[in-house]
């Protein structure tokens, strides 16, 4: 293909393509790496010693591990619905509706996505401190899940709200004047036309929370554990195998939820085109 | 195709291919210096990728492209004579008027002071002066237009290329400065070489033309050889309004009408070959022939109809007439030595023999 | 408005227009409400404590809020507190920039492709993003390790048995693998939307391709180049599991200093000291992104 001048071609554009397939390996030969290392038959996580599922096997055996995992997935979902029910509205709020302190809200709506984890963290640990001298309650689920539900708001609404300005005012109010009253054109045309960011917002707050290390760390009590933090807890003690196995079974995890957010996304797609 | 001695720029055998899509397919083209030159088609014609080929922002995937002479096929646009006023303009938003005039003196070298100065002259002969210090999205439509021209221009290009210039400006605005643009041309003296799909703009404007259409160039000419004489079906139907009557060549002389009525209709296609004789509606002499049944022309061009519908424009009266087979569009001015005729009239319709051509498709 | 409709012969009064819009602020601050409280509670209170203690003084049983003092503030200036500042400083933005070079040419590689390319290239970016970031640090510890991978590619090579774990190289590989990502993301989103007819017209007015660079395209993907910078920059400053996977004692970074402020040292005033000096940091950061004309991060 003969090339154009914003699309070089010649040894701008090669280097160009290689420098993409550069951060492409280095994107992905860890991941690959880690894999195959976890099917290795050897003590040390990094030299090949043969095949063997020994390791997810152990990962089988191991209350500790399948209990931080149990905790996990139910912080995750605690935090995941609450945040989007209250990040779905803060997006409908402040996209849809002027009211005093607007401004200042959408700045503090923002603030926990970029506040680097350990701020967030220590903010918490200090909070829930002085909350348990002054009313007496224990760290664990709660604590961390009402610290998840804090930073996965803002992420919720930001992608709601990414989606309501796409969408035009001009559908509720066709809506209202074909008879339906605010709250039919709720239901039937705002809700269906913002679905697809309610469950992009959804997978994200799942993820994040599923992720966390710094935050749970902090927050959490004796006894009380997640999978990363379990993980995290094994890695400062010194790596072993079934390491990998786990981090292999997160990974996968994870890639379900990329699928599931292509899925999502797909969905989306379809829906503006038949719009 | 006229000879051009010395032309500014020469496209010989150029074809351009995107993936699968042949964009522009084998064009041979001559453009003289100082000529106002349009090329004119339908969206995705081919005439853009052509312009953008001449301004090296593009390059052919075949064939030889000259400026001047000298071939310039592959050579990047900051080495190339020639300059682009871009469609919806292209001026860098985050430089002022005076920036983005100077900017091409700056990247040839010129130092600051001298570019300053020669922007300003620039931005003074298009009328700009005292919005030097304006950003892009502070001015109108129009005065992007001119801001676009002076950047231009400033470079003295050999050629300058425009590429739908005048597509986003109102009716008024795009008028006042068609005729803007053909002024500096005739001052400069250089070749504008434009590219539109409004055919009136191309009719009005340009000394020649040349019609695209999927990546063809199907005639290139003056205004009006191109409206009188069109090359084949296409051009007459995309420059101007036109009636095609279907029919069949009989010989050099008589062309056969789908109703079996023979008309007199010089041309030089073999006999047999299936051609549409193009009317233009204003062409058409329209009279009311009573209940007179006898045939209207005297020289075997004519037809008989009935009025179906008029309707009023202001400047013109349009009849829709009906004949044997089909509906006819004719007009006449709305003068008041011009009879109306009223919707039911028998009327009989003749043209003269400049009126008519034959086209195949 | 729905409510109108039974209404038909009321006039409409200045009263109704006024009262009308009264109730579409309330419906508003209403449906605000309950995500603004929580944020109130749970970050703006908790913000204020962290205040609150990086003035308290550190008692041998816990912290004393009575006797508001800098003591904490003073610290920063001590040797072994401003070296640990200075090196996370230029750590992190070491890793800015490898990841803005590498990022650049990504994104406008990517920009400049067909649309289907594009969609797939962006997919190729979002999954490492998704993916557990403990995870993919962890790859590069297996990597890494004593005998491991890269080890033994070195030494294939001829250059020995490399040793790159707990080391600040370590250190900045991971932060790079972990923060790129979010440097191409923005920068990509910047670069699409500049207008190729303007790189054109550069082009046209005789810039060569690294000036039409310089003077059109990386001015205008500015707000793009910002926001990846603060988010790449930020997080690496506050970086804790990045250190404490790859890196050894040398690389204490200022995040995982405040971590150990909290969790071993028990020194919560300095900690929330620290915490606010890493908080003023990313609010001055993100402060020049809005004044530099970006919109959204």
């Amino acid at each position: 293909m003969s090339g154009s001048v914003v699309r070089p071609t010649g040894k701008t554009g090669r280097l160009l393509a290689a420098n993409a397939w550069l951060v492409y390996l280095f994107f992905y030969a860890p991941i690959v790496v880690l894999v195959i290392y976890s099917f290795s038959d050897s003590r040390n996580v990094g030299v090949w010693g043969g095949f063997t599922l020994d390791w997810y096997e152990d990962f089988g055996n191991s209350r500790q591990a399948k209990g931080a995992l149990t905790n996990s997935l139910k912080v995750a979902v605690a935090s995941t619905v609450v945040a989007v029910v209250l990040g779905t509205m803060s997006a409908l709020a402040i996209e849809r509706y002027r009211f005093r302190g607007r401004a200042f809200f959408d700045a503090l709506l923002y603030l926990p996505v970029i506040v680097p984890d350990v701020t967030m963290a220590v903010m918490l640990l200090l909070f829930f401190a002085e909350a348990a001298s002054l009313f007496g309650f224990s760290k664990g689920f709660a604590t961390i899940t009402l610290s998840h539900i804090a930073f996965s708001i803002s992420f919720v609404s930001i992608v709601v709200r990414a989606r309501i300005s796409g969408m035009s005012e001009q559908l509720e109010e066709a809506a209202m004047d074909l008879y339906a009253t605010r709250r039919q054109a709720f239901r039937y045309v705002t809700l269906p036309a913002i679905m697809p960011g309610i469950t992009g917002g959804a997978l994200l707050a799942f993820t994040l929370s599923l992720d966390d290390v710094v935050i749970t760390e902090f927050v959490t009590g004796p006894g009380w554990t997640t999978l990363p933090v379990f993980v995290f807890g094994l890695i400062r003690k010194g790596v072993t195998p079934l390491i990998n196995a786990i981090s292999v079974i997160m990974l996968i995890a994870s890639m379900g939820l990329v699928a599931l957010s292509l899925l999502a996304e797909r969905a989306r797609g379809d829906r503006g085109s038949e719009a | 195709m006229e000879d051009i001695k010395n032309p500014a720029v020469e496209l010989t055998g150029v074809t351009k291919r995107f993936d699968d899509v042949i964009a522009v397919d084998t064009i041979d083209l001559r453009i003289a210096d100082g000529e106002f030159f349009a090329m004119l088609g339908p969206s995705g014609c081919g005439k853009t990728t052509t312009l953008r080929m001449i301004a090296g922002l593009e390059f052919p995937t075949q064939g030889s492209l000259k400026i001047f002479g000298d071939e310039v096929g592959t050579l990047p646009p900051n080495k190339r004579p020639v300059n682009t006023v871009f469609q919806n303009y292209a001026l860098f938003p985050h430089m002022n008027v005076l920036d983005n005039a100077s900017f091409g003196l700056r990247m040839q070298g010129v130092d600051k002071g001298e570019a300053a100065q020669r922007a300003r002259e620039a931005i003074e002969m298009v009328r700009l002066g005292g919005m030097e210090k304006r950003k892009p999205n502070q001015l109108s439509g129009g005065q992007q237009q001119r801001v676009a021209l002076a950047r231009a221009l400033v470079n003295r290009p050999k050629v300058l290329l425009l590429d739908e210039p005048l597509g986003a400006l109102d009716l008024k605005l795009r008028q006042e400065m068609q005729h803007e643009l053909k002024e500096l041309q005739r001052e400069l003296g250089v070749s504008f070489v434009f590219v539109t799909h409004d055919q009136e703009e191309a009719l009005t404007m340009s000394d020649r033309i040349a019609v695209m259409d999927h990546g063809k160039l199907l005639q290139v000419g003056s205004p009006d050889e191109i409206y009188e004489h069109p090359a084949n079906r296409f051009v007459a139907d995309f420059i101007g309004q036109t009636n095609f009557l279907d029919g069949t060549v009989r010989d050099s002389e008589t062309v056969v009408l789908a109703n079996g009525s023979a008309v007199a209709a010089p041309s030089r296609h073999t006999a047999g070959t299936k051609v549409a004789l193009s009317l233009r509606p204003e062409r058409i002499i329209i009279r009311d022939r009573g209940d007179n049944e006898a045939q209207p022309g005297t020289d075997g061009r004519g037809l008989n109809g009935v009025i179906r519908d008029v309707t009023y424009m202001g400047n013109s009266l349009a009849y829709t007439v009906a004949i044997d087979w089909m509906e006819v569009e004719v007009r006449t001015e709305n003068r008041p030595s011009v009879a109306r005729l009223n919707p039911g009239t028998n009327v009989a319709l003749t043209w003269l023999d400049t009126g008519a051509s034959v086209v195949a498709d | 408005m729905a409510t109108t409709v039974e209404t038909i012969a009321e006039a409409v009064t200045p009263e109704f227009e006024h009262s009308n819009e009264r109730l579409r602020r309330r419906r508003g601050a209403l449906l605000a409400l309950p995500a603004y409280l929580y944020l109130i509670i749970f970050f703006v209170i908790p913000f204020g404590i962290v205040v609150v203690y990086s003035f308290a003084t550190r008692t041998r049983f816990g912290t004393d809020l009575s006797g508001w003092n800098l003591n904490s503030y003073r610290r920063l200036g001590d040797d072994l507190v401003r070296d640990v500042l200075f090196r996370s400083a230029w750590l992190a933005l070491l890793t800015t920039v490898v990841c803005l070079v590498l990022a650049y040419p990504f994104s406008y590689y990517m920009a400049t492709r067909s649309e289907r390319t594009r969609n797939l290239m962006l997919v190729f970016v979002m999954i490492p993003f998704w993916t557990n970031f403990l995870v993919r640090t962890y790859a590069w510890r297996v990597i890494l390790g004593t005998d491991g991978p890269y080890s033994q590619l070195t030494s294939a090579v001829g250059l020995g048995s490399g040793r790159l774990l707990f080391t600040q190289v370590a250190v900045v590989l991971g932060l790079v693998y972990g923060f790129l990502p979010f440097m191409i993301l923005p920068l990509y989103a910047s670069i699409e939307r500049v207008d190729p007819r303007l790189l054109e017209a550069s082009r046209d007015l005789y810039a060569t391709g690294f000036g039409t660079f310089r003077r059109i395209l990386l001015p205008l993907s500015m707000p793009g180049v910002i926001a990846g910078s603060i988010l790449v920059f930020v997080p690496s400053l506050g970086a804790y599991v990045t250190p404490s996977i790859l890196g050894g004692a040398k690389t204490t970074l200022l995040g995982s200093y405040i971590v150990t402020q909290f969790l071993s040292a028990r020194d919560f005033p300095f900690g929330a000291a620290l915490s606010f000096v890493l908080m003023i940091v990313m609010l001055s950061a993100t402060l020049i992104y809005f004044r530099k004309g970006g919109r959204t991060l």
